[in-house]
Order: C-alpha cells, then structure tokens, then sequence
C-alpha cells in the first residue's frame, strides 16, 4: 500500500490559530488543510504546550478534547499517528492535531491534567496501539482483557488472534484511597456486576464503602468489545453499515445515518431529497425510541416498573415503522451509501402520522406518574450533579451536556441535512442531575415530534431514493437481468465494493446521546484503512466514578440509568 | 372432574413434577447487547412471554433453571459466564439467543468468542441478529418439548441402570445397595 497523500485544500485559513502557531518554533507546528477541518501535524515534544496553549488562549479556546485515537501506517518512517480531535464550543470551531511517532519512541505526554476526558482515550490508544502517555495515573488495557498480548489495531495484528483469559489475569481495580489515619477503621470493597442487571449486563463496578457512602470507586468495562474497528478494515465499506447498526443498537439508523453521510461527503455525492427527508424522519424516531429505552429503565432500577411498560409501547410501534421500511426491528442497516435500502412504504407517511398521535399521551402518562412523585424526587434530584464546566472537561455530549446548562447540539450548532430549516428548540436544563437528565429526554421527544410533524407536513419528495451513480448504488434488479452494463456494475460493486477516494474525513451527527462523529481514512481501495468512532457515551462513562463519589450505592444505580450508556456504543 | 363435583386426580409424581418443569421456566438474562433489547421487547406487553409460562426472570443464578444468554460473549466475559452457569442448580438448560452467542455471529474477530458452546452445553440455538420476539419464544417453546423428552429419557436411563444394577447382583451373589 502506498503511503497516503495529503488531503486538497478546501478549509480557509484561521488567523487566531496563525496566531497561537507563531508562538511556537517554525517547523514543530505544520498545517494542513483538511477536508473537513484545519489539521496541524505537532511535534511531539511541544504537544502539551501546544494543546495547552490552545485550551487557554482566549482567541482559540479549545475547551474540548472531543476525541484521541491512534492510526498505523507501517510503511512509512514514523509509522504511528496520534490523533486528537478538539472543540471550541465558543467559536464552534474544530482543529485535528496530528503527532507522527516513529516505532521505537511511542510515548506521549498524558494530558489528563489539562482535559479528564481524555484519561479512557488514553488508556483505549495505550491498549489497541501501544502508545505510552507520560504521567497517566492509571494507564492499564482497557477495552481487552489483562491476558491479551499485542495491540489489536496495529496493522499487522491478525483479525481473528484470540487470546485465553485466565482466572489470575482478572482485572484488579485502582481506588485513590485516602487515608484516614485510624487503625481501627475499617472500610468494605463491594462489587457490582458485571452479570447484575442494575449494569445492565455488562459494566463492572467495585466501590469502597466507609458505612453506607461510597468513598472510591472504580470502572471496569471491556465486556462487549468486538472489535468494531478492526472488522470494519477487514470489511467492504458497504459491508460496514451493519457494524455501525450494532454500535448504539437502541437507535441504530441514526448510526448508519453518521456513518454514510461521511463516506458520502468523502465520494461527494449528492443523496436524493427523498433519502434525507426519511432519514431525518427515522432518525428523530430512533431518538425517541432511545430516549424511551432510557428513561424507561433509569425508571425501572429507582423501582418504578410501570412506567417501563408505558415507555416500551412507543417503542413498539417504531420498531413496527421500521420493519415496514426495511424488515428488521432493531437492527435496521436501513442507510446505504448514496440513500437508502429500498423505496419507502406506500404507507409510510399514515404510519408516522399515527405514531405522532400515539406517542405524547404515553410520555403524559409517564410524566404525570414521576415528574411530582416524592419517591423519584427524592431519589433523583442533586443526585450525581455535574456543572456544565466540568461536563466539557469531561468531553460529554448530548442530553447530559445538556442538563448540566451547555447547550450543545450538532444539529443547532453545525446543522446538517434540513435542520437548519426547521423550527425547533434546544432544551437546556440547569441542575445537571438525574432527574435533569430524565427531565431532558423527556422534553427531546416532544421536540423530535414537532421536527416529525414540520417533515411529514412538507410531504413526501418524489424522486429516486438513492443516488443514480452504478460506482455507488447497485443498479435495480431488472437492469442487471436485461442490461450487459448495468451487470458489470453490481458485479463490481459486490465484488470490489465502492472505491473511494484517498483521504481523511470527520463528520458527525447528533447521536442519541451525544455527538456521534465517524473518522474515516481511505486509501482509495476497495476497504476503509481506518474507521474510527467517536463514541459519545464513552466520555460520559468515564466520568462515573467521580461522579457517584460522596453517594450511597442506591444513588450510584439510580444514575447509572440516566447517563444512557449502551455497551456496544462504549466499547465498540 | 367438574361434572362430578371432585377437586383431585390421580397421576403419578414424575408426571406432576414434567409437567411443572417444562411449563414455569425461570429463566436467567444473560444479556449483554442488542439481543437484551429484543428480550426486553419479548417480556413485554406486546409479546408477553408469560403467556408460555416464562417471565419470572431472576438475575440469580441459584433461583433459574434456564440460562438465556442474549448478545455477545467476548473473551473478557467468558469467565463469567462459565461461572454463572456453574453457580446454577440442576437441572438446568441453557438457550443460546442470536447469532453471536450461537457462532461470534460476523464478528470473527481477536476478542470475541466464537459461540459460547466453547465453554457451556447449549440446549436451544436461535438464529437471528438479534432474533425476533417470536423467534424468541419459538425457541423457548423447543426448549419445552426438550425438557419433556430429557425427563423422559432420563428415567428410562435411571430404570434401565436400576435394573442392571439388580441383574448383576444377583449373577454376582452380592447384597443389593
């Protein structure tokens, strides 16, 4: 494989970021010009005055570390490249910084002191490509088990090289214990799952108690990872869809949503009218269904099952939307590059419209059962508050962003599809706490219904519902029986798959949680290079253990739930 | 017996205790992915699984008689999947729900085990990724027919033994235990 070339200019150039580069010696900052967003190629021995310099100076004010992970390119000299994606939330603007490391010298400085976000993107690049980061407090595997030997997304690791865990390489947690100075003090370490249904399966949990209030904690997660990123290398980009259904199964659409609009911007096609508006339809509807899982089951671990009864009815009745669309319920793998799977349902538009009707009855219900109940009250409000500065210290997203007071949304801040011709509003909620974070989903799907109603009252666009290019989509049946050229094409495309263009791409959408970015490299064969999610609920996760310190055990369930943590999305 | 007046009937113990075994599952959710959303969906009220007399799930090993692993099993988990199954009282049965618990499912890949039967007996495979509600509960209905036809089978073996057992200790002259 040749090395890849340097992506076309297409981003104009950024004077407060000159600024901030002219203060550094020439030649350890270079800049590039992205397709999607201005890249600087760091040195790494100024990295950390640089991103330092980039959080605090008041012209850049990069107050976000979104993102860090690792790409491989053995063929060249410097053959390992951080990449760290950051945010200003003022300015709305992005910079990806690049830092080359040559094979012997892979040892980073952490930065978990200037950004908490970063301390499990850390530890997730330490694990699958061996990087080392300077002064991490805990820097250990984090996604595979202790028992692995070798970096997983390191090029020349074999896919499919399974290792054995045995019983003594089981993780042992860290705690940041204080000392109390008395002898005869005694403190109890509990553990919580991850076979426990208040973790929902899959998270582990060990908290040190002094009576009944957790004084330290510790996460371990790992238990779902499947290697996303590593099957998509190994996988056609068509093929790559359902993978990505599989990520936040509770709304999977919107994941083949974000994944193909960055492989379409990547091929610069232009997806029909009719594909964005249903995605749009679909995607709002996958939100609700996901704000109903959620709800519904922070609900049910305070010990209010009724309600999960009345959060699933609406679920069940998308899902019904959705296997008239495309024949599966949950896992929908609904998108395909250039539009969508096949066309819409003759009743497609009936169907949405009696979902408009079914839905806000049940979430008035919901509502009127827990928003004055002294039980939920009680066991929600101030509970596992954040402030809105330490919830962008800890790179969150989404609704718990939202219910801590930072008005952060993708789709009011870098609006894509129609949502910058829609009238809807952003809520944004103050206290930070569970019963915020309930509150907030709920007001969400009120607004997601409204954007359904303003969709479904523009009508239907006629048209194709996928883009009419033979590269991209398999041309129809009946072509490829009568037509020589049109065989030749679907024989292409499912043999070779889609070729796309060499280069680099980030783009997100507004997941169901947060923002949901997909990072892709192309190397112009018939497979990704590097496919690499961002995945929302990750930093939210991460920030757990702080979280739930100072609170009893009860308290550290109940806000588990409200954090909407799905573990395919975590752990990839 | 309505028609005269009488409240018993006369069966024998095995037939009692089949007929209890195979219609009150209880059953253990071993779910870690997206096949955990689909049984939430069969519990509930769409689906209604106890109508097939199997919805008092206990999320202890030592109160379930089925183990419904529902998602993927990687090899971080395995270890605690062998030990939840271990925990379990006999008899026990085990489901495997989707195709990642029945195979790795597409996810031939460094960290994922390919099918829990490396490591635990499976009674019932569903296909499906993830299977439907229904898919579900037509696996749950096999594992009834199952059951009834290992309980048979088990005490033709239990007899067959017992009366191997007499034969040889007659031929042998030694006291029957």
């Amino acid at each position: 494989m040749s090395t890849l070339a340097p992506p076309q200019s297409e981003t104009t150039a950024t004077p407060e970021l000159d600024a901030v580069r002219a203060k550094f010696p020439a030649g350890s900052i270079l800049p590039q010009d992205g397709l999607d967003q201005p890249v600087w190629i760091v040195s790494k021995d100024v990295l950390f005055d640089v991103a330092r310099e980039l959080k605090e100076n008041p012209q850049t004010q990069f107050d976000m570390m979104l993102d860090l992970f690792g790409v491989d390119f053995p063929d060249r000299e410097e053959r390992f490249e951080a990449v760290y994606s950051l945010y200003s939330l003022q300015r709305k603007a992005r910079l990806r910084l690049k830092v080359p490391m040559r094979e012997d010298d892979v040892t980073l400085p952490s930065m978990v002191s200037l950004w908490k976000g970063l301390d499990w993107f850390e530890r997730e690049a330490y694990d699958m490509f061996g990087f080392g980061f300077d002064g991490h407090p805990n820097l250990r595997r984090i996604l595979c088990h202790e028992a692995f030997q070798g970096h997983p997304l390191r090029k020349d690791y074999d896919p499919a090289r399974r290792w054995i865990l045995t019983e003594d390489k089981i993780y042992k947690p860290h705690f940041d214990l204080p000392e109390t100075g008395d002898e005869m003090f005694e403190r109890m370490t509990i553990n919580i799952g991850p076979s426990h249904p208040a973790m929902h399966g899959t998270f582990r949990l060990m908290a040190v108690l002094d009576g009944e209030t957790i004084v330290a904690s510790d996460v371990e997660i790992g238990y779902l990872h499947r290697c996303f990123e590593k099957m998509c290398e190994t996988h056609t980009w068509q093929h790559v869809i359902p993978y990505t259904d599989r990520l936040n199964y509770c709304s999977a659409f919107i994941n083949n949503v974000g994944y193909c609009r960055t492989v379409e911007k990547m091929l610069k096609v232009e997806v029909p009218p009719k594909a964005i508006w249903a995605r749009m339809i679909l995607s709002e509807f996958s939100r609700i269904m996901d704000h109903c899982v959620c709800n519904g089951t922070t609900l049910v671990d305070a010990g209010g099952l009724t309600n999960f009864w009345y959060m699933f009815q609406p679920r069940e009745e998308i899902y019904g939307l959705l296997e008239s669309v495309c024949g599966a319920r949950l896992t929908v793998s609904a998108c395909r590059i250039g539009g969508l799977i096949q066309d819409l349902p003759p009743d497609f538009e009936a169907r949405s419209r009696k979902l408009l009707e079914m839905i806000p009855p049940l979430v008035d219900d919901v509502e009127k059962l827990v928003n004055k109940n002294r039980i939920w009250i009680d066991r929600s409000v101030g509970v596992a508050a954040i402030s809105g500065e330490d919830a962008v210290n800890w790179s969150w997203t989404g609704p718990c962003l939202r219910a801590s007071g930072v008005g952060y949304d993708v789709r009011r801040a870098h609006p894509y599809d129609l949502y910058d011709t829609l009238d809807f509003e952003v809520p944004v909620l103050y206290g930070g706490d569970v019963y915020d974070r309930f509150r907030i989903r709920m007001l969400e799907i009120r607004e997601s219904l409204k954007m359904i109603r303003q969709l479904l009252d523009r009508g239907m666009p006629s048209g194709p519902w996928i883009v009419d290019d033979p590269h991209v989509a398999l041309p129809s049946k009946e072509a490829c029986y009568n037509q020589m050229e049109a065989m030749i094409y679907h024989f292409k495309l499912i043999m070779d798959g889609i070729s796309v263009p060499e280069g680099e791409m980030y783009s997100m959408v507004e997941g169901a949680n947060g923002e949901l970015g997909f990072y892709v490299i192309s190397d112009g064969t018939g497979k990704p290079y590097r496919i690499h999610c961002r995945p929302p609920c990750f930093p939210i996760f991460s920030a757990f253990p702080g979280l739930i310190k100072g609170g009893s055990v009860s308290d550290a369930i109940v806000s588990l739930g409200g954090l909407n943590v799905i573990a395919g999305e975590l752990e990839r | 017996m309505s028609m005269t007046g009488e409240s018993w009937v006369t069966t024998t113990f095995d037939t009692l205790e089949d007929w209890a075994a195979r219609n009150s599952f209880w059953p253990f959710p071993f779910g870690t992915a997206c096949c955990a959303i689909e049984f939430m969906s069969t519990v509930s009220s769409h689906y209604d699984v106890s109508r097939f007399g199997a919805e008092v799930v206990r999320f202890s090993p030592r109160q379930s008689d089925v183990l419904l692993v529902a998602g993927t099993i990687n090899d971080k988990m395995g270890p605690v999947l062998k030990k939840i199954y271990d925990q379990m009282a006999e008899p026990k049965w085990v489901i495997s729900m989707g195709a990642c618990a029945c195979s790795g499912g597409f996810y031939r890949a460094y960290h994922v085990m390919q099918g829990i039967d490396e490591i635990i007996p499976v009674d019932v495979y569903v296909p499906g990724c993830p299977p439907t509600p229904e898919g579900l509960i037509y696996g749950i209905l096999q594992l009834k027919e199952k059951v009834a036809r290992d309980r048979e089978h088990q005490r033709r073996m239990n007899r067959e033994s017992k009366d191997q057992e007499k034969t040889q200790s007659v031929n042998t002259g030694a006291p029957t235990v």
